[in-house]
């Protein structure tokens, strides 16, 4: 087991008076990463909401869940009870995945869950696998969190010692195992379909839906179940307290809290549970309780309401309320609770171009729009900053995003420029969602940015000049395209 | 794209709306195939009919409407269901069409004049037909090494690859060798063998061709012509017996080509790579051109008149009892006629063989119940597999078994003396020892199961098999073949009659490897026989009406005729294409066999070592040098088109056989072509019946036809006596691999570097009782001789068992093994 200590060991940050700590109640406890921490800590006993599920039928575990309309927090949210009840009518076998390859830029939530409250996730884990009636879970972890991985297989250890998973759990006749499983460090990876290629040992390529919906067809072509780390974390409190405690948090449409990362130009940037669907971004930005404010009293500029993928939001956007809905009526998405604050000394062209990279190098490779034009796109905003821009270049930039995502693409409204918001998801002529996702950043900042654009396209219509020959050895001279008459043609 | 859309039977119409115009398809066909077969094409460049669709190029993205309202969604992913409307070229399609191709070309280096796909191209074609016609991009392409050799045949230029997956998927899904994969991630991404892995497949070669751009290049072909001066006819592939569907392609006099056609009941477009670049030995330097004639010690080029002279002399001087033909599997079925009407009917032996004692006897081959192909493979068929390794000896065959394994639920019961390239497909693989094949599939038909096992299969193993069998009932399919060169063919024969006993209704293929060995035999070229599968006596009566005359008495097979010539019994051997110096089982009497006929005549496209032990050697004209027509094994008839002339004075087989009848006084009935020989065997033999050359030659037919395949009348015969084994010795099995040292083989350039040294392979238990590691000199013997060679060790060897390849270089197996013995066993000593 590692000795290493925890990063920063006063990660517990406190919910709002009246917000219960549903997933987060031990981050801030030393050694509630063991099994005897876990029991004696938190919000809710260790493994005693296992006895108690197992105590239910499964169909009433199921119907807990759903009432209380667990949503996924990997993103989509949707809600994990419906979810389940997707898997065919018996078909067997089938599996339960539980997706802890969080690598959405910005976000660093599942990997408290994982390294501060291991034994949670398990629980989680086997509840839903009785709920299910799955005897395999596999618990897919991001390759870089090898402390995450040690700590889960430490409690897996742990927990399999204590007849908490295995054969025969509690004295039952409920059988689980847990299989642990790095990854090998692919963002693409965290996409449901490429997580089962990668699972089942072949290089992480999303599938297409349909066929392969994971419910029908997913790991080995059998019924297959993929949670988020967060979502599987809820079921422990859930089954503690009950599904009327649970609808007490949040709204009636997103009930519960849910963890949010923030980084960026705050002052105190870290991971807050918050009930859903009420606290604003400005409670949460400048609140005492949560980042207390922005960096060094600078001014906000934009922020991403929702990891890499989403688009920007604006100063004129704090008031609205972290809820799914209202974000993604307002062309963003709240996605895995990442949230990104950038102040007024930030470069939105920079900023572009760091999250453009991003999705070019992690592309797959798979679909031709988002393999190709994500690093063109990359290319091209390089250029720009390298002085080398063409007015051309931002019309270009955006027809590079519209054959990857066609058509009108999510952006938030803009009152200054009379232009209305478009609504959350965009298309896409790609597989899965990180080609279009790819899009958000260079259409949020040209949209808003222009003129930043515009200011660093010094020249006009200039190509890069080799400064070397094109050829080794030759003594061809590189044509300067910036001069049009010397290359010999007007 | 040559490729056509899936074949489809309409048994659930639905309609659906395809650019405003209402078509039919099959409920649940891929929409992209439901277009085009009603005319409208949708481009693409990752799917391929024949593989699993990946959606991966995004190419084919058409404007689907279910109900939903309409969303972009790719058609080679997308089931069609009743009431779909389709846009394929509105706006928005033809905005994403534009994106794809200048996505495409970003990072394709546009070096399509030097290219050897370029007027081939799909990208180049769909850049013209649908791309925006320039590109934006102004950026530096990514840049590899080009090209890197991937294999001994297969070049790959990373730089032109546009990532469609069709060459993975093709080595993971249909050859079952991954050995080509994604590397890297996003523009990075590349195609690439792991290191120091190449890509040795025998399929290589079907990369190439379904590549869509000028990626993946083979050697053979690499810059020797422009697709525009490529000349094209639609043939057969005749160097084993699948009957793969090619086309060939010559430019200026020179095949330079072969390309696989999509033949539904054959190959699906497939080719093993010793057939596609099969062409290259007939441009060989070693080609004969001109007739060669003995003098004294030496051979030396001659004219037709005299070599043809002399042929007829020595003829006429023999008894016609003491002339023997071997061989006739490399020709035509008209040569193949032609040399049995000769030889049968107008000189009247019938000592004929077409096979040189590494198959099985045509009365058994002719006399079972046929099955095809497509009926073995059926999906949900059992497969009862008592034949050579099909990886080796049929490799397309191979490609449909597996195909059959992995996707329609077939299920193969393998019964082989050691592990073939088909064991790890099979549902059970039974390790009989040598000789006792017949035992085990007595107890796996009959399900009587001796304690203890049977023929070195313990118990539980074959009443496991045997009950997959039994649960097959009537629809048994059993391919059947020559497991064992240093076996006798009785064993194989008495399993297949075991089988016929138990399961009446059970069908059988002959996998039998010779290019038209069926040909041959159907045509007559057989002891005993005459075509049409009639035996001497069952068609004595038809063919001495067409003939005029047919043998008295039953003649020799090769083994005989070997035998009997070391006997000085044999005036006159003719060797049709056949060199059994290197391809009869036992070298020493093939030696003594041909050394001891008094006159020895060889048709032949090589010198091979037989023929330069002739007296006269006649050059003969083949595969695409001649028209005529082909018979697969399993009895399916297709055409076989000229292409080139035949180097020098080269003549056909046929043409050689009807000028011999005429100076001998007899008559071939043959004016003017060889169809005037298929016509007369058409219309004499009832197997045949229909199959006209006009029949044949409708290109609704192009697939081929088959003959008529409800045969029965296989004799039954004496079980073959196996005589026990003493505990010193191992049971040897001498079987074939693809590449070999065969004629032609030996004279393709590439060909001779995938030769394996030859080697004696030892099962884990024997080398370690014997003390012997890989790559330890071991001295081979038996009652017939003795070899050295170095050892293997090989888990897919059984205990007791030794295997040997035949005709590898180092290793001359043939040695070992007794014509007339059943079995061969020999002693391992280390040194």
């Amino acid at each position: 087991m590692s000795a290493r200590p925890d990063p920063k060991p006063s990660a517990a940050n406190p919910t709002a008076p009246g917000v219960p700590a549903i997933v987060s109640s031990r981050f801030g406890v030393e050694g509630a990463h063991t099994l005897d921490g876990y029991r004696s800590s938190g919000s809710y006993p260790g493994y005693e909401s296992l006895r108690a599920a197992l105590e239910m039928s499964p169909a009433e575990v199921g119907a807990t869940v759903k009432d209380a309309t667990v949503l996924g927090r990997g993103g989509a949210g949707f809600p994990a009870g419906v979810k389940w009840g997707f898997c065919p009518e018996g078909v067997w076998p089938r599996y339960l995945v539980i997706n802890g390859d969080e690598s959405e830029p910005g976000t660093y939530k599942d990997r408290l869950l994982m390294e501060r409250d291991p034994h949670q996730l398990i629980e989680g884990c086997l509840i839903a696998a009785y709920a299910i009636g799955v005897a395999q879970v596999f618990l897919y972890v991001r390759g870089e969190m090898a402390h995450a991985q040690e700590r889960i297989a430490a409690a897996l250890n742990e927990a399999y010692e204590a007849g908490l998973v295995g054969r025969n759990i509690l004295g039952t006749d409920f059988s689980v195992d847990i299989v642990l499983h790095w990854g090998a460090g692919a963002y693409i990876v965290g996409e449901e379909t490429a997580l089962i290629e990668s699972l089942e040992g072949n290089r992480g390529m999303p599938r297409l839906k349909p066929p392969f919906f994971p419910a029908a067809k997913g790991l080995y072509m059998a019924p297959t179940v993929v949670n988020n780390v967060e979502t599987i974390s809820n079921l422990p409190w859930l089954l503690h307290h009950g599904v009327d405690a649970y609808r007490a948090v949040g709204t009636e449409s997103s009930p519960g809290t849910r963890l949010v990362a923030v980084s960026g130009h705050v002052n105190n940037p870290g991971v807050f549970e918050i009930p859903q669907g009420v606290t604003t971004f400005r409670d949460l930005f400048e609140s005492d309780l949560y980042c207390r404010g922005i960096r060094n009293g600078h001014e906000l500029k934009m922020f991403i309401p929702g990891g890499g993928s989403a688009p920007w939001l604006f100063p004129e956007h704090v008031d609205l309320p972290l809820e799914a809905k209202v974000v993604g009526g307002e062309g963003s998405m709240l996605g895995s609770g990442a949230i990104i604050v950038m102040d007024e000394t930030t470069d939105a062209v920079k900023a572009c171009l760091r999250l453009t990279r991003f999705f070019a190098r992690e592309s797959c490779g798979k679909c031709t729009p988002c393999r190709e034009g994500t690093s063109w796109a990359e290319k091209i905003l390089q250029r720009i900053l390298d002085g080398n821009g063409r007015p051309s270049d931002l019309d270009l930039l955006l027809d590079v995003g519209d054959n990857i995502s066609p058509g009108p693409y999510p952006v938030a409204s803009d009152a200054s420029q009379g232009l209305e918001a478009v609504p959350y998801p965009p298309r896409q002529t790609t597989i899965c969602a990180l080609g279009p996702s790819s899009v958000a950043p260079m259409t949020s900042a040209i949209r808003r940015f222009r003129d930043e654009f515009e200011a660093k396209i010094v020249r006009r219509d200039p190509i890069p000049v080799r400064s070397e020959p094109i050829v080794e050895g030759s003594t061809l001279t590189p044509v300067d395209h910036a001069a049009p008459e010397a290359a010999g043609h007007v | 794209m040559s490729e056509m859309p899936r074949r489809v039977e309409i048994t659930t119409p639905v309609e659906v709306t395809v650019d405003g115009r209402t078509i039919t398809a099959q409920d649940g066909e891929l929409l992209i195939d439901a277009c085009e077969r009603n005319g409208t094409y949708i481009p693409r460049f990752c799917y391929h009919p024949r593989m699993e669709p990946v959606g991966m190029c995004r190419m084919c993205l058409v404007e689907v409407d279910s109900g939903r309202g309409p969303a972009l969604q790719p058609s080679c992913m997308i089931p069609v269901t009743d009431g779909m409307t389709v846009e394929t070229a509105n706006e928005r399609v033809a905005k994403v069409q534009d994106g794809i191709i200048e996505y495409l070309l970003i990072n394709h280096p546009l070096d399509c004049p030097v290219c050897d796909k370029g007027g081939e191209c799909p990208l180049q074609d769909q850049t013209m037909a649908y791309g925006p016609g320039e590109s934006r991009f102004v950026e530096e392409k990514r840049h590899y090494e080009k090209p890197i050799r991937i294999s001994e045949t297969v070049l790959l230029d990373r730089e032109r690859c546009i990532l469609c997956d069709r060459c993975t998927r093709f080595a993971k899904e249909v050859a079952g060798e991954p050995l080509i994969h994604f590397i890297n991630r996003g523009a990075s991404t590349e195609v690439n063998t792991f290191p120091d892995h190449p890509f040795a497949s025998y399929f290589s070669g079907n990369t190439v061709q379904i590549c869509p751009v000028g990626a993946l290049t083979a050697e053979p072909y690499r810059f020797k012509a422009r697709p525009w001066d490529l000349e094209e006819v639609e043939s057969t592939c005749t160097d084993c017996s699948v009957g793969c569907r090619i086309t060939v392609q010559s430019s200026r006099n020179q095949v330079i080509r072969h390309q696989g056609v999509d033949a539904d009941p054959v190959n699906w477009s497939w080719l093993c790579d010793r057939g596609r670049y099969g062409y290259e030995a007939a441009d060989s330097s070693e080609r004969l051109t001109e007739p060669l004639l003995r003098d004294g010690d030496e051979l030396r080029e001659g004219r037709w008149a005299e070599a043809m002279g002399r042929t007829v002399e020595a003829l006429r001087a023999a008894d016609p009892r003491a002339v023997a033909v071997i061989g006739g599997s490399r020709l035509t079925n008209e040569s193949a006629y032609a040399w049995a009407k000769l030889a049968k009917g107008v000189i009247g032996t019938d000592h004929t063989d077409a096979q040189l004692g590494d198959g099985l006897p045509a009365e058994v081959v002719l006399g079972l119940p046929g099955a095809t192909i497509d009926e073995v493979c059926t999906p949900g068929s059992t497969i009862l597999y008592l034949g050579p390794d099909p990886k080796e000896e049929l490799p397309v065959f191979y490609l449909r078994l597996k195909h059959a394994v992995d996707r329609d639920r077939s299920r193969i019961v393998e019964v082989s003396p050691v592990a073939t390239g088909l064991t790890r497909h099979a549902a059970a693989s039974l390790r009989p020892r040598p000789g006792e094949l017949a035992t085990v599939v007595v107890a796996l038909v009959t399900g009587e199961v001796p304690s203890g096992g049977a023929g070195g299969v313990d118990e539980d193993a074959l009443r496991a098999a045997s009950e997959l069998v039994r649960a097959a009932g009537d629809s048994l399919k059993v391919v059947i073949g020559r497991q064992n060169l240093a076996e006798s063919a009785g064993t194989t024969v008495d399993a297949a009659l075991a089988v016929r006993d138990a399961v009446p209704g059970a069908r059988f293929l002959t996998a039998l490897r010779r290019g038209n060995v069926r040909g041959a035999l159907e045509a007559g070229l057989a002891p005993g026989m005459l075509p049409g599968g009639d035996t001497l006596e069952s068609g004595r009566d038809r063919w001495t009406d067409a003939w005029g005359f047919v043998p008295a008495e039953r003649g020799l097979d090769t083994a005989g005729i070997l035998s009997a010539a070391a006997e000085g019994r044999i005036d006159v051997l003719v060797l049709l294409g056949a060199d059994p110096l290197v391809d009869f089982p036992d070298r020493s009497l093939a030696r003594r066999g041909v050394a001891g006929a008094r006159t020895v005549i060889a048709l032949d496209r090589f010198p091979t070592e037989s023929a330069l032990a002739a007296d006269v050697v006649l050059p003969v004209a083949g595969h695409a040098e001649l028209d005529g027509t082909h018979t697969n094994f399993e009895g399916r008839v297709s055409v076989l088109r000229r292409k080139v002339t035949p180097p020098g004075t080269a003549r056909s087989d046929w043409m050689i056989a009807a000028e011999l009848a005429l100076r001998l006084g007899g008559d071939l009935g043959v004016a003017e072509s060889h169809t005037e020989l298929w016509e007369e065997l058409v219309a004499t033999s009832p197997v045949h019946a229909g199959l006209t050359t006009a029949v044949l030659e409708d290109p609704a037919n192009a697939d081929g036809l088959l003959l008529d395949l409800d045969r029965s009348g296989a004799p039954q015969v004496e079980p073959t006596q196996v005589p026990r084994g003493d505990a010193y010795s191992l049971r040897l099995v001498v079987h074939r691999v693809l590449y070999d040292r065969g004629a032609s083989l030996q004279r393709t350039d590439h060909a001779t570097r995938l030769v394996d040294e030859g080697a004696l392979h030892l099962g884990t238990a024997d080398a370690k009782q014997l003390g012997i590691e890989t790559g330890a000199r071991v001295t081979v013997s038996s009652s017939s001789g003795s070899l050295s060679a170095p050892a293997v060790v090989d888990a897919g060897v059984p205990r007791g068992t030794a295997l040997l390849r035949h005709n590898l270089p180092g290793v001359d197996a043939g040695v070992l093994v007794g014509a007339d013995q059943a079995v061969c066993d020999v002693r391992v000593e280390v040194g």
